[in-house]
């Protein structure tokens, strides 16, 4: 196996006693297929047992290990070093409070995901006995691609709205809400509308496009902001300018 | 010491340096800035015709000066950035799904692209070009 030296820029924030986080330098032999989890790894396991960062799967499903490498958003199970020739700069996530090196406090962004209700709203639950509710290949298509995100909060991390004004739902969060809401067996859009078509909601959105490109399971969250944008006005259309509306 | 999350706040002047694709967002908001004013010079002109032929004649003499022409090419350039920025983003916005598949997005976006050029010709042929 091909092995190389790797030197890591990690910062470093220890809330006991740091008032400003610092970068400190490693330098680890890593194998050439390695991701920078693997060498974050190596380095807390040989070198430095105090570094703190999370990770769970070492799969990019569990969204666990983001952060901020070369100034990218990054899952660093995802990030292999062969692409990094030179010094690998890791940061936490941008945009959250950190509690530790590597470790950001995600408290805002669950607050906004129980806000857009992400679950699957029915006004009358169906008797066990009338059996599962049923959905067409065509109605799962719809919402498919926005039910892949895996909450690693990269997108919030890319996006500069949220970072100049946080109380920004967010993409992660708008784009779950829009997912539920193109569920066939959802009854909950008006709910979540509520949250959504606000000014805190989709139209603190300026389509910067960051949270698409830096997402790892290509949900393309972008689009669901414009796409309720779109359903956001003609709600207010129906409501306001049609005789007798209601969205 | 007191035990406390570190907050890293964000450059609010100059946050778009940090990474090229925010300066490629600043640039297309940037171009409509060019966008608007062409709209002003339009209102402009509206003003002037309705001012009489004295009026409307000074006002294309202005039109042929070499500062109008330049405007004019920035506005122009500025114009086609734009509108192919937003072209782009109709197949995020408007994706159409026939049975269990989507149409490529290209098609949407290329719908658009088509349009855009068709009328484009339909204004030039009553402006007397053809």
């Amino acid at each position: 196996m091909k092995e190389r030296l790797v030197q890591l820029d990690v910062l470093r924030y220890n809330p006991d006693t740091d008032t400003e986080a610092h970068f400190q330098r490693y330098e680890v032999m890593c194998q050439e297929e390695w991701v920078v989890l693997d060498a974050l790894n190596k380095v807390k396991e040989s070198i430095d047992p105090t570094l703190n960062y999370r990770w769970s799967c070492h799969m990019a499903v569990c969204g666990s290990c983001g952060m901020m490498i070369n100034g990218e958003p990054k899952l660093s199970c995802h990030t292999f070093l062969r692409d990094y020739p030179g010094v690998i700069r890791v940061e936490p996530l941008t945009h959250f409070p950190v509690e530790r090196d590597l470790v950001t406090a995600p408290d805002d962004f669950m607050e906004k995901l129980k806000r857009v209700k992400p679950y699957v709203i029915a006004k009358q639950k169906k008797p066990i006995e009338e059996g599962e509710y049923k959905q067409t290949p065509a109605q799962l298509m719809k919402f498919r691609q926005y039910s892949m995100c895996i909450n690693c909060m990269l997108c919030y991390a890319a996006c500069p709205e949220y970072g100049l004004t946080p109380h920004f739902v967010g993409p992660a969060a708008l784009t779950l809400a829009h997912r539920y809401n193109l569920d066939s067996r959802d009854e909950g859009r008006k709910e979540r509308m509520e949250v959504v078509a606000t000014k805190e909601g989709v139209w603190e959105c300026t389509f910067v496009g960051a949270c698409s490109e830096v997402c790892p399971a290509q949900v393309d969250p972008a689009s669901a902001l414009q796409q309720l944008k779109i359903v956001g006005s003609i709600d207010w259309i129906v409501e306001h300018l049609l005789p007798g509306g209601k969205p | 010491m007191s035990r406390r999350p570190l907050i890293r706040e964000v450059p609010p002047a100059s946050w778009f340096f940090r990474h090229p694709r925010y300066l490629r967002y600043m640039a297309r908001e940037v171009t409509s800035v060019f966008v608007g004013a062409y709209c002003v010079l339009l209102v402009i002109a509206m003003q002037r015709l309705a001012a009489g032929p004295i009026a409307w004649q000074e006002f294309l003499v202005a039109l042929r000066s070499p500062v109008s022409i330049i405007f004019h090419l920035l506005a122009m350039a500025a114009a086609f950035y734009h509108a192919g920025t937003w072209f782009n983003a109709t197949q995020k916005a408007m994706p159409l799904q026939i049975g269990e598949n989507f149409v490529p997005g290209s098609y949407i976006s290329g719908a658009h692209y088509l349009v855009w050029a068709v009328l484009s010709l339909v204004v030039l042929f009553f402006a007397g070009v053809f």
